[in-house]
């Protein structure tokens, strides 16, 4: 299993080569709720039976029947079109949010462990203080000052998400940027910022690859916490965290309102979570058990 | 003083950049309190009745000067109540709520970690484990309307929301730590694998030492040192979860102040709570070193 030697870390192919080959019962379980969640976001308006914004105050509150699958919501509302379209809500903001963050905390955490000195100071010093912050009360504090939007929810994940890659990426750098290929590579003239993106990165890519993929359910779940605190979509979007918000109110007469999204949710970040940990085990040999 | 130092740049940090945002923000959050329409006269009066006309240094130390003598004030004209009696009122309210949640926590993970590690492979593993995985998918704010309405509006057991007595106490605090409790049990399980490898474990099953004394007594005994660690950082977690369990139970704690105030569109009060949370989670991370060295006679020695 373990095959994690020198030789290996020179090949730019070391991430590819083994393959995500997810054996374990649980990583096939996550792949196909990922695939299950991009299918559904991608068909969301074919899936749907209604317009995601359709009002049909007859069916206000209706109980999961022939009609309305799952039942309706506020306004009459059709659960099942807002938690497929849901899907789309959670999935864009997540991506861009762990994407935005991945690139930010790379970039920087590369920059401190090469070049050193006062830069290396100054980022790790803006981690030592975004980290004193609870990251969700920091998502809460911005999306508050600049407003409900998917946008803002994208910018207020990424400008907390960004330190555990800037952590990675410098240590990695830190690590490799004394190796062999590294002084081959500068020995035939390769510039400072060809040996960072072209050497060391993308040797570190494992390691960023897993961070990524674990902190992907974490990013849906603050953007449903954010909206269900009304600090995120904003109104009328469907996402998940919000149609549980609406929900809330009518758990006597219309439980099936906060249910649904809530138990669409907890399948996604469970099936994300179940992805993070094979991709981990498939690409960090000396963590298989 | 190393950690003391780093407590007190994480706080001023903090205070920074909630200063700094409320003025680096694009738009003016002027407009966001009076809307666009209104008048240059009156955005001029609030400007000026908040403090925004100065420039973001004045501003931060007259908010942190306050803040500190406790004469801050709501940024809502003209009733300008102080701040702190509502902290004072709402603090305690988190403060139970999160160390009950931590308590119940500690409470269902710490033996399920460890029977998971003494029964490494077993049903009594998977099962322990299968329970976590699914605890951390768990999203707080619909486990909480969950629990409501079994437990509150079939079976009637418990209130649906508030906090008058300790009954009301109960699926809140349940809501708040059941994904620590998944989180930390998986943590126990892996801290006390750990330990059951090194050879003073050996050491004391070869003596004779009856299996329960060798896994508590010397194995849990060492392993505890990583879960106070995942627990201390764990704590912020708990505190943002706090917030949203907050808004589910009606509970009057720190996160109803902050939501409320968000809503009102209050900054003095948003910059004050977070703030609070802020020196909360350092009080806690700094309370949690030194609590190691009490766990861990190793650590003393070395400082």
């Amino acid at each position: 299993m373990s095959e994690a030697s020198p030789v290996a870390a020179v090949a730019p192919t070391v991430v590819t080569r083994r393959g995500f080959r997810l054996r374990t019962l649980g990583g096939r379980f996550g792949l196909g709720v990922a695939v299950l969640l991009v299918l559904t976001a991608l068909l969301a308006p074919v899936l749907s039976p209604y317009a995601p914004q359709a009002i049909e105050l007859s069916a206000e509150l209706a109980p999961p029947g022939p009609g309305h699958l799952l039942g309706a919501g506020e306004n009459g509302i059709d659960v099942l079109t807002h938690v497929l379209y849901g899907a789309r809500v959670s999935l864009v903001v997540a991506f861009f949010a762990v994407v935005l963050s991945a690139l930010v905390g790379t970039t920087l955490g590369g920059l401190a462990g090469y070049v050193g000195g006062w830069v290396d100071e100054g980022v790790m010093r803006g981690v030592d203080v975004l980290l004193a912050f609870p990251g969700i009360l920091l998502a809460i504090f911005i999306t508050s000052v600049l407003g409900p939007s998917l946008f803002n929810v994208v910018f207020a994940l990424s400008f907390t998400g960004w330190t555990g890659y800037a952590r990675l990426a410098r240590g990695q750098v830190l690590t490799l940027r004394e190796r062999d290929y590294v002084q081959a590579a500068r020995a035939l003239g390769s510039g400072n910022a060809r040996i960072l993106f072209r050497h060391l990165l993308p040797n570190a890519a494992g390691p960023l690859l897993i961070q990524a993929t674990s902190a992907f359910p974490g990013a849906i779940l603050a953007e449903a916490s954010l909206s269900f605190l009304g600090l995120g979509a904003p109104p009328g979007t469907p996402s998940w965290g919000a149609l549980v918000d609406q929900g809330t109110q009518y758990l006597l007469v219309a439980p099936h309102v906060a249910l649904f999204p809530g138990l669409a949710l907890a399948l996604t970040v469970l099936g994300f979570n179940f992805l993070g940990d094979a991709v981990r085990d498939a690409l960090d040999p000396k963590r298989v058990n | 003083m190393r950690r003391a130092a780093s407590a007190v740049i994480a706080v001023v940090g903090a205070l920074l950049l909630i200063s700094l945002f409320l003025n680096l923000v694009p738009g003016d959050p002027i407009d966001v309190m009076l809307g666009e329409e209104a008048s240059e006269v009156d955005r001029e009066a609030l400007r000026r009745a908040v403090g925004m006309d100065q420039p973001w240094y004045a501003q931060l130390w007259t908010f942190s000067k306050d803040f500190a003598t406790g004469e801050l004030r709501t940024s809502l004209p003209p009733f300008q109540k102080k701040v702190l009696p509502a902290i004072g009122a709402a603090l305690p309210k988190t403060l139970q709520l999160t160390v009950a949640s931590l308590l119940i926590a500690v409470g269902i993970a710490i033996p399920l970690g460890v029977a998971a590690a003494a029964r490494k492979g077993t049903a009594v593993d998977s099962a322990a484990m299968g329970v976590a995985v699914a605890g951390v998918a768990l999203p707080r704010f619909w486990l909480g309307p969950m629990l409501i309405i079994v437990f509150a509006l079939w079976l009637d057991w418990l209130p649906v929301s508030g906090a008058e007595s300790w009954r009301h106490l109960v699926l809140p605090s349940l809501t708040l730590g059941t994904a620590l409790a998944a989180f930390l049990s998986r943590m126990t399980r892996a801290a006390m694998l750990e330990t059951l490898r090194e050879d003073f474990v050996t050491v004391a099953r070869a003596k004779g030492l009856h299996p329960r004394v060798v896994l508590w007594k010397h194995a849990f005994r060492n392993a505890l040192l990583p879960i106070l660690t995942v627990l201390g950082l764990e704590f912020g977690t708990l505190l943002g979860g706090a917030i949203v369990t907050e808004k589910v139970f009606a509970w009057p704690g720190m996160g109803t102040l902050l939501l409320t105030a968000i809503e009102k569109r209050d900054y003095n009060t948003v910059r004050a709570t977070v703030l609070m949370f802020t020196l909360c989670y350092v009080i806690v991370n700094t309370l949690t070193d030194v609590a190691y060295a009490l766990v861990d006679p190793r650590v003393r020695r070395r400082s």
